[in-house]
């Protein structure tokens, strides 16, 4: 297991706890006693950090190198995953996956941000970061479930659009700028959820949504805290203040009414039981898609642009 | 430094554009080409160097007074104000930069929208103020410029804005982030109504706003040599760890690689956006 800096103390925890079955294998004093009650210790120990996490923390959380990504969940919720690549123009961006399933019965199309695990593939997905490729390859497949009446489900998770040249040659912000305007008339369900990092524009331009799910222990943010931080601190180091001031967190975004649904995570994040948070999200996406595919599509679309409408808080 | 440049003796070297050594009110110095202009003269010009052609930064109400038919007008949103709805606070309160920028360009927040004419065609025009807070797009410029399209919806008039914004305001976090979603859908509408909008990306256009309301044109047009993008210069260096090329993300860049239609001077913006707007509008040439 990997564990952030201020899981530290678990950490050392579960390590006299390996050390302790290790040694419990060839002695023959039995050890099973301490091994429980420090076990104990541990969930305990887990729970009064994670109920105290700061913004900063939960971002942590949020970046966990194990936490679960797209393709995870894909795996587990759905089946007769078939994906789709390329944007037809230029490129498949791997920062990005989309393609069709099955959620249940009901035929689904998907897109989401996808991260990679090691070193190979985080380059291969480019840590996350889609470039104006992965925006079109979105597009793309949100005119195809329009076009067949396919709901379009979500997984928000990314650092942000890739700042790099070609990006900015291929056009960027003209890409994500399409997908805001496509998305926002869009003649079928979106629902958008947010399994880790929301990153800004980069973030939206797959997020516009019916119902907008957050995970307990992801952020949605306009930049990043570290980002943030340089620009209005004029230091990096005082990101965790940014996260604060800038209320990235589920349980903040709740209350300016932006979330929807929040799914809550097993004990020490959704990294500890992938099976169990892929559960919690198939209800809420099945609970949430009934409710939308009951609707009218004209009425749906009125009131998703309503609702955007209504965005902003001014005197 | 060159070993020409080690050569000069050094009380003939100087610094090209940096100080500012004409007293403020009379005469403004050209950062470009470093000619003294007599400002009346520069405000003739539209704030365009008459010597070297740079594009200055102009006021949002210099921009609309310079773009609209002086009669009539009336502008849209002015009752609408920022609050601060997070209680932000960096070094500074949100609340007290707001204040300070008001104060600074005696505008309640970074766009202004003014309805009128063109040249006799009726329209609605937004402008971003730069100097509010960088043209940063918060709950107001959100609220206004979507005011600006309800307003073309009602009357079917075409939507021009001028923009000129860093991006998303960070003290308004993700309410900001929301702006550009809202603004694009409001403008998602107002294309399906068949009503023409035209954008006019100026220097500085980037980060959301660039990615939102400035990308959507039905024609987009840019200033000569603005900066337009998404990321900022200086990230992308930090990211790509590479020297920029020449003129990158400059509106010639953008003609070049397709993201606009057509760079234009701003002393011809009237007549030639008068003159697409007849076109679309199906209306005879304009006097």
């Amino acid at each position: 297991m990997n564990f952030l800096e201020f899981e530290q103390p678990i950490a050392e925890l579960e390590a006299k706890i390996e050390e302790l079955r290790y040694l419990g294998s060839d002695a023959d004093i039995n050890i099973n006693e301490e091994i429980t009650r420090l076990q104990k210790r541990s969930r305990e120990l887990t729970q009064s950090i994670f109920t105290g996490l700061t913004p900063w923390q939960i971002s942590q959380v949020a970046r966990h190198p194990q936490r679960p990504y797209t393709l995870d969940y894909i795996d587990r919720i759905f089946t007769d995953f078939q994906e789709l690549h390329g944007d037809r123009s230029f490129a498949d961006d791997h920062a990005i996956v989309a393609g069709l399933a099955r959620l249940d019965t009901t035929a689904v199309a998907i897109i989401g941000h996808q991260k990679g695990r090691d070193i190979k593939e985080r380059i291969h997905r480019n840590y996350g970061m889609p470039r104006p490729e992965g925006y079109r390859k979105a597009l793309r497949i949100l005119e195809l479930a329009e076009r067949f009446r396919l709901p379009v489900l979500t997984f928000i998770d990314t650092p942000g659009a890739y700042p790099g040249i070609g990006a900015e040659e291929r056009g960027q912000s003209e890409a994500i700028a399409r997908n805001l305007l496509v998305m926002s008339g869009l003649k079928t369900p979106i629902i958008a959820t947010v399994i880790g990092e929301g990153g800004s524009g980069g973030a939206l331009a797959i997020g516009i949504a019916d119902c907008l799910i957050m995970l307990e222990y992801s952020t949605y943010s306009v930049i990043s805290p570290e980002g943030c931080a340089s620009i209005l601190w004029k230091s990096a180091e005082k990101a965790a203040e940014a996260a604060v001031a800038m209320g990235i967190t589920t349980a903040r975004l709740r209350e300016l009414g932006l979330v929807d649904e929040m799914i809550e995570e097993p004990l020490g994040g959704a990294h500890r039981d992938y099976d169990l948070v892929a559960d919690r999200i198939k209800q809420a996406l099945l609970t949430n898609l009934a409710r939308l595919q009951a609707r009218d599509r004209e009425e749906l679309l009125e009131s998703r642009r309503k609702k955007l409408r209504t965005m902003g808080f001014v005197q | 430094m060159s070993w020409f440049k080690k050569l000069l003796p050094s009380r003939i070297k100087t610094q090209g554009v940096s100080r500012r050594s004409v007293p403020e009110g009379i005469w403004t110095k050209c950062e470009v080409c470093s000619s003294v202009l007599y400002h009346a003269e520069l405000a003739r010009n539209i704030e365009v160097c008459p010597k070297c052609s740079h594009h200055m930064r102009i006021s949002a109400r210099e921009r609309l007074n310079n773009f609209l038919d002086p009669e009539p007008r009336i502008e849209i949103g002015s009752e609408i104000k920022p609050v601060d709805k997070l209680r932000f606070r960096d070094s500074k309160k949100y609340r007290d930069r707001l204040s300070q920028a008001q104060k600074q360009t005696g505008e309640d927040d970074a766009l202004v929208v003014m309805q009128g004419q063109v040249k006799a065609i009726p329209v609605v025009a937004c402008a971003f103020e730069f100097s509010f807070m960088g043209g940063s797009m918060g709950s107001v410029v959100g609220e206004r410029f979507v005011l600006a399209v309800e307003a073309c919806l009602l009357a079917r008039m075409p939507l021009i804005c001028f923009s000129a914004s860093g991006g998303a305001r960070m003290q308004e976090a993700i309410i900001a982030l929301m702006q550009m979603a809202k603004t694009s859908s409001a403008l998602s509408v107002l294309r399906s109504n068949g009503i023409p909008y035209i954008s006019v990306l100026t220097d500085p256009t980037m980060g959301g706003v660039s990615a939102s309301l400035a990308a959507l044109g039905d024609i987009n047009i840019a200033e000569p040599n603005a900066l337009i993008g998404f990321a900022g210069p200086r990230v992308i260096e930090q990211t790509v760890r590479e020297t920029l090329p020449e003129g990158f993300q400059r509106s010639e860049f953008l003609l070049e690689h397709g993201a606009i239609d057509m760079i234009v001077d701003r002393r011809d913006m009237r007549e030639r956006i008068a003159s697409l707007l007849t076109l679309l509008l199906h209306r005879p040439a304009p006097a």
